[in-house]
């Protein structure tokens, strides 16, 4: 039972690269897929050199839609042209940031999207086996992608001397179990070898080392389904749907408090307001929007006010120091309690902290207990302070970008909307006037 | 590697390119603070102790894991780097018991240390602490989870430098934890390498737990008793009790290794069957007597069997000193001149001597078996017959990559890093080792590590097939106790006296002795041979110096309680033929050193054997015999001198049968190892070989 | 400890898709399936699962302790997990969760005395344009309405 993922047309103001397919019946068999270019851009990439792909790659400007967002071509360049080690594509489709559920609508409507982006992907580098790596909540997106797999294995589109190229491809899935840290790419490739999901001290870079030791290039779902569109319609004119210096189109998520919630495909430089207004339908209950997160949870948050002149992409959220991330867009009406946000949101990285580092570890759990604390309006002015300042002892300080990923939305929050955490205390002390004071003597 | 130039606080400074900021720091005097970072472990970076400021570096980054690299500016004081260091300790501290007073590691805790040096000035932390309750994982090891700080030292060491790999972590996040091979239980060598390294005191000993703090202890570094490997260990001592043993300071061969028996087995110093009076048979049975009236009668005997031209049988010790050694010999060969002398042989030194007379540097220090290309590894459970060996090869063989091949009649935890492992019954070993020539070709210098599997001649045709492969080899000829290398170095051999010399007279070997049904006198000290065989003279007047009522103690006419080497002062010559000095810790009331009572035995027969002082029979053994003319200073300094017995062919005298190790395990160490509770205790005893 | 055919099928297929020597990898897929059909990872499961790969039991233990979905004890027939994080919480997803809770009279990672459904508050699922949203064992359902989580609790309990 897998609900639809998808409003029955697409909103014109959408750009329908990546998604051309999701509304065609039985969109995700392989029938569907060779009826409608699919394996094409595949075929082509075999008449060029993996140099020739790689500067495809670059040329179409796209970058990693993890939430990183590295430029792809470069990361394939990395990956060592001679090498007594075999290379591996490991897919990253661990989609676990708060706010993220767009890898989970292109495997559910095109996994043989995904596949032929990784086939292009191994072409370009020399590998020649590939993991899909899916966290395990979505297990009915394994069984489809282990579908499409076998169907591809069984048309020739996997395994040896794939359609008479000479090339030969492996590729299966690969199952978590519960992590957000495995989203990680180090994490991930811990986990992919069976242990842990602890991430590993870089250098060396997957490009060098990754999975089992050896050289390996690991992108995003959505980096690797934008690739057969990039070849077939050439980089450049990928790279002219988006803004100089990225390029293309961006599955979006919207998420929060709009008329019309859902997954977008916008070209990057879509401008913020279009997006709540017409894409959105508007602030539900037709609300004043106070604050947005543009890209997962980890990202610091705007002010509505902020917001709304922003466009989506990776420059313009620079500027107003945050990010386009993973393109998680959450947005919150003037009702929405932030100080109760600022709980959830720190709740969930100390949940997924891995443990390996201090900060990281034992900075998430007392922000997690001071805000708990400021959440019920126990608590005094300086707590406020602290956790601002705590989250600036994480950040940039940790082992893994986890700790930045916590600290982050903290330190924008309890900055941007102080006035709340204050309002909570203020509230409360009203309330418990005359009451002893609550102070913990257990420290 | 080329050297590059970098700055550290002003400073220039020089390294090799690819070392590592900390340890290139470290040369120079600069310190970084880390907990996590361990020379020779893994890398981690977890703690975060280490940041440093980088020029050019968009955020600090970790000293432990960054190379040097040319003109690179480092500030590791700089006010973010101490900030940074600052809150660390913060975040670490809020969720850390600060239950100092009580906690084992006060006063030696790296944390404790640390917060006093960088800070953490007062805490803003008012939450409730996670608790978790303590737990005991084995007789030797306690965990107290909430004062782990997640270094993962216990877990790498345990792993990386023993091979056993009994500690992991579970649970995620501030609720990970160290957790045990058994679930709630250790299965391991407990060997307390964890509890050592914990720079916290999260995991504690057993054994030494609130018996103490740390600064009312005196610590006397001196060596191990129990095997041949020879380990440095610090006792801790209270009150003329040893309560502690371990090596933190890093200071002897074995830098912090070291196994269950160096760390805890020296508990039979105090066991109450300790003897602490002189015994002597009285209508048969064996009653207390005073050491004057027992040494009087010894001395009067042996003066009458003497002159009467009675025949003597000499059994010395694998334990004893190399000054008592020397001694016992004298007073065998010149005091009561009897030829029959000898000891328990465990290993065929002899034969290996011989068969690389005229070849220099022969003979691996333990040093070498870390710096080994390659090492072949035959007849011996290495990890748990010669653990600090094994130690070494393991280490070897991660940090170098050397190449290791096992040849063993069973499967061994060697094999994990072998290049190569062949299973061979002893008869076929040496075979099975002539198999291997292109591989130990291949893999260049190499030490040979041979037990008593290869003896007689087939030494010798062992070392002619290393030769014949053309590339550099050095051996070590397994023996089994502290003492064994220096019991045949000091000439406890019938044909051999002291360096190697043939004796002057050829005696009978130790089983001869027993067998000899008109020995008038069998004189032992600190062996044990009629705990597996029978004195066929019954008329034999037996004299036994021991720490306990052994077999062979039972059989004796005369008892003399003896001081155990942690007792006592002299010197010891390691299975690589390194000697060491002992010193002395702790006193037991009643019991006397080998030697004080050779001395006061001599003086009761009026014999001139030269003063019986370690100092002065040391003297005589530097300038006698060959090889131990050692360096005094480094002797003195507790340092270890490798000796180099013979240059020469041995005497071609007939080779005595019986060599046999014991085959001690980890938790087993002959009559020592039965009176060791700890070893009795845990899981593990008695532990068997060939069963990794 | 025998499993279903298909899952000794499975694992059979599994262990040819990684690199010789590195079949540890099949740790989890293992785990995880297999939790499908044992219900959680009992001692046997976890000593089973090592033995076949050749690893210790302590190995298994690190990682089983590790993930969140890997249980530590058996759940109900029905895994009922809801989601809170933020994009929930805006379609409030915490009200789903308290209504369930006192609907079942059991608690975060409880289950009912009759076996039958399990409780769990649960980070992102991945469906925050769908919010607010839960999982039954691995199937999602969106856009949940109060009344749709009562009538969805009322047909497990009577299944
Ligand atoms: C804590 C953390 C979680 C992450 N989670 C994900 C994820 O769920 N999916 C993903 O594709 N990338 C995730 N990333 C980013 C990856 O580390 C990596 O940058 C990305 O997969 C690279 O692919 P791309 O270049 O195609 O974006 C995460 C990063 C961090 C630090
Ligand atoms: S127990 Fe000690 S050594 Fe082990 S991780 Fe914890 S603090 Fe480190
Ligand atoms: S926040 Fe609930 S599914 Fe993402």
């Amino acid at each position: 039972m897998n609900p639809s993922l998808l409003h029955d047309a697409p909103h014109p103001a959408e750009t329908i690269v990546l998604g051309k397919r999701f509304r065609l019946p039985n969109s995700r068999s392989i029938d569907t897929y060779l009826a409608n270019d699919g394996y094409q851009a595949f075929m082509k990439a075999s008449k060029m050199t993996p140099d020739e792909i790689i500067n495809e790659v670059k040329t179409s400007n796209l970058r990693g839609r993890g939430g990183a967002g590295f430029p792809t071509g470069m990361k394939w360049s990395f990956v060592p042209k001679q090498s007594p080690k075999p290379k591996y594509i490991v897919v990253n489709g661990d989609e676990s940031e708060p706010g993220t559920c767009k890898d989970r609508v292109l495997i559910q409507y095109d996994p043989h999207q995904l596949i032929e982006g990784i086939l292009i992907a191994g072409m370009s580098v020399d590998a020649h086996r590939g993991w899909i790596y899916i966290r395990g909540e979505y297990r009915y997106l394994i069984d489809i992608m282990d579908k499409a797999i076998s169907e591809a294995y069984a048309r020739g589109w996997l395994g040896k001397n794939i359609q008479g190229t000479g090339f030969d491809f492996e590729l299966s899935t690969h199952t978590g179990a519960g992590a957000y840290e495995c989203g990680e790419e180090s994490a991930l490739l811990e986990s992919l070898e069976g242990k842990r999901g602890v991430p590993r001290i870089r250098p060396p870079f997957p490009a060098v080392s990754g999975a089992f030791q050896c050289p390996t290039i690991l992108n995003n779902v959505e980096t690797f389904a934008a690739v057969p569109g990039i070849l077939q319609m050439g980089g450049q004119a990928w790279a002219d749907l988006g803004i100089p210096k990225a390029g293309g189109t961006k599955l979006t998520c919207l998420t929060g408090h709009v008329n019309r919630p859902g997954v977008y495909e916008l070209a990057l430089g879509f401008p913020v307001r279009r997006m709540l207004e017409e894409v959105g339908g508007g602030i539900r209950g037709g609300k004043k929007l106070k604050a947005m997160i543009p890209g997962g949870s980890s990202c610091p948050i705007l002010t509505g006010e902020e917001a709304w002149e922003l466009n989506m992409d990776y420059d313009s959220m620079a500027k107003v120091k945050t990010m386009l991330g993973s393109g998680g867009v959450v947005i919150m009406d003037e009702d929405t309690d932030m100080v109760k946000a600022a709980l959830r949101i720190i709740r969930f990285y100390q949940h997924e902290s891995c443990g390996w580092c201090i900060p990281c570890r034992e900075g998430t759990l007392w922000l997690k207990k001071l805000l708990t604390r400021l959440d019920e309006g126990v608590g005094t002015v300086q707590d406020i302070d602290l956790v601002g300042d705590l989250a600036d002892n994480m950040l940039g300080r940790t082992f893994c970008p986890l700790g930045d990923a916590a600290a982050m939305p903290m330190m924008s929050i309890v900055r941007k909307f102080r006035h709340e955490f204050e309002a909570k205390l203020a509230q409360k002390s009203v309330s418990m006037a005359g009451l002893p004071q609550l102070v913990s003597i257990n420290g | 590697m080329a050297d590059v130039t970098f700055t550290v606080n002003g400073k220039s400074l020089q390294a090799p390119a690819g070392t590592l900021l900390i340890d290139a720091c470290k040369r120079s005097g600069i310190e970084i603070p880390a907990f996590c970072y361990y020379e020779g472990l893994a890398l981690q970076a977890a703690c975060r102790m280490c940041l440093v400021e980088v020029e050019k570096a968009p955020k600090l980054l970790a000293g432990c894991t960054l190379p040097v690299a040319e003109g690179m500016v480092v500030h590791t004081e700089s006010p973010a780097v101490v900030k940074a260091r600052k809150t660390t300790l913060e975040f670490l501290l809020t969720n850390h018991p600060l239950d100092c007073p009580v906690c084992d590691k006060g006063g030696e805790c790296e944390l404790q240390d640390m917060v006093f040096r960088y800070g953490a000035g007062e805490s803003r932390f008012t939450e409730i602490k996670h608790h978790v309750d303590e737990k005991q994982w084995s007789p030797v090891v306690y965990f107290d989870a909430p004062r782990c700080i997640l270094c993962y030292r216990c877990v790498r060491i345990c792993d990386e430098g023993l091979g056993v790999k009994a500690l992991g972590v579970t649970n995620r996040g501030a609720y990970a934890e160290i957790t045990p091979n058994k679930g709630d239980h250790l299965e391991c060598d407990e060997c307390g390498s964890c509890i050592d390294i914990c720079p916290v005191g999260a995991l504690t000993s057993g054994i030494y737990r609130y018996q103490t703090r740390p600064w009312e202890m005196e610590h006397v570094g001196t060596i191990c008793t129990h095997c041949s490997n020879g380990c440095k260990t610090t006792l801790g001592v209270k009150n003329d009790q040893i309560i502690r043993g371990n090596n933190r300071d890093r200071s002897g061969i074995n830098g912090e290794f070291l196994c269950v028996k160096g760390r805890y087995a020296f508990d039979f110093v105090g066991h109450a069957e300790r003897l602490q009076s002189p015994l002597m048979r009285v209508d048969g049975k064996l009653v207390e007597v005073s050491w004057s009236k027992a040494l009087a009668h010894v001395a009067q005997k042996f003066s009458e069997i003497k002159a009467a031209g009675g025949k003597f049988g000499v059994i010395g010790s694998e334990h004893t000193t190399n000054e008592e050694n020397f001694y016992l010999q004298k007073f065998a060969r010149q005091g009561l001149g009897t030829p029959h002398i000898d000891h328990r042989r465990s290993g065929d030194v002899p034969a290996l001597l011989d068969a690389v007379s005229g070849k220099s540097g022969a003979l691996a220090t333990t040093a070498d078996l870390y710096n080994a290309k390659a090492v072949l590894i035959i007849g011996s459970d290495l990890s748990q017959q010669h653990p600090f060996l094994a130690y070494q090869i393991r280490s070897d063989a991660r940090h170098h990559q050397a190449k290791i091949f096992t040849v063993t009649e069973g499967p061994v935890r060697e094999d994990k890093v072998a290049a190569k492992k062949v299973r061979a019954a002893a008869g076929e070993q040496l075979a099975a080792v002539m198999g291997l020539a292109e591989d130990l070709r291949a893999a260049g210098d190499l030490v040979v590590v041979f037990g008593d599997s290869i003896q007689g001649s087939a030494v010798g045709e062992l070392v002619s097939f290393i030769d014949s492969l053309g590339v550099p080899a050095k051996y070590v000829c397994l023996v089994d106790y502290a003492n064994s290398r220096g019991a045949l170095d000091m000439g406890l051999a019938p044909h051999l006296g002291p360096g190697y010399h043939a004796a002057a007279q050829t005696g009978m070997s130790l089983s001869e002795m027993l067998a000899d049904a008109t020995l008038d006198a069998l004189w032992v000290v600190g062996s044990n041979p009629l705990k597996s065989a029978k004195l066929a003279s019954e008329k034999a007047f037996v004299v036994v110096q021991e720490l306990f009522l052994t077999e062979t103690a039972q059989r004796a006419d005369v008892v003399l309680p003896a001081a155990s080497a942690y007792e006592k002062s002299g010197t010891v010559t390691n299975v690589c033929g390194e000697a060491q000095r002992l010193r002395k810790a702790v006193s037991v009331m009643g019991a006397k050193a080998d030697l004080d009572i050779f001395g006061l035995l001599a003086r009761g027969m009026r014999l001139d054997l030269g003063q019986a002082a370690p100092d002065k029979v040391f003297e005589e053994i530097r300038t006698s015999v060959h090889g131990y003319n050692v360096p005094l200073p480094v002797i003195a300094t507790g340092g270890a001198a490798m000796t180099a017995p013979v240059n020469g062919r041995l005497p071609a005298a007939a080779q005595p049968p019986a060599i046999q190790s014991a085959r001690d395990s980890l938790f087993t160490s002959g009559s020592l190892g039965r009176y060791s509770k700890v070893l009795k205790t845990v899981l593990e005893a008695p532990g068997g070989l060939y069963k990794p | 400890m025998t499993f279903s055919p298909e899952l000794e099928q499975r694992f059979a297929e599994m262990a040819a898709k990684y690199p010789e020597g590195r079949q540890k990898a099949c740790l989890i897929p293992m785990l995880m399936y297999a939790q499908d059909e044992v219900g959680y990872m009992t001692e046997e499961l976890k000593e089973e699962i090592a033995k076949r790969l050749g690893i210790s039991v302590l190995e298994v233990n690190e990682v089983v302790g590790y993930y969140t979905m890997m249980r530590k004890k058996r759940m109900g027939k029905t895994h009922l997990q809801i989601c809170t994080n933020i994009s929930c919480l805006l379609w409030d997803g915490d009200k789903l969760w308290e209504r369930a809770c006192q609907k079942l009279g059991i608690g975060h990672n409880e289950v009912t005395a009759d076996g039958a459904i399990s409780l769990e508050e649960v980070e992102c699922i991945g469906a925050c344009s769908w919010a607010p949203a839960i999982q039954t064992n691995y199937d999602f359902h969106h856009n949940v309405t109060p009344e749709q989580l009562d009538k969805l609790i009322d047909d497990l309990r009577k299944a």
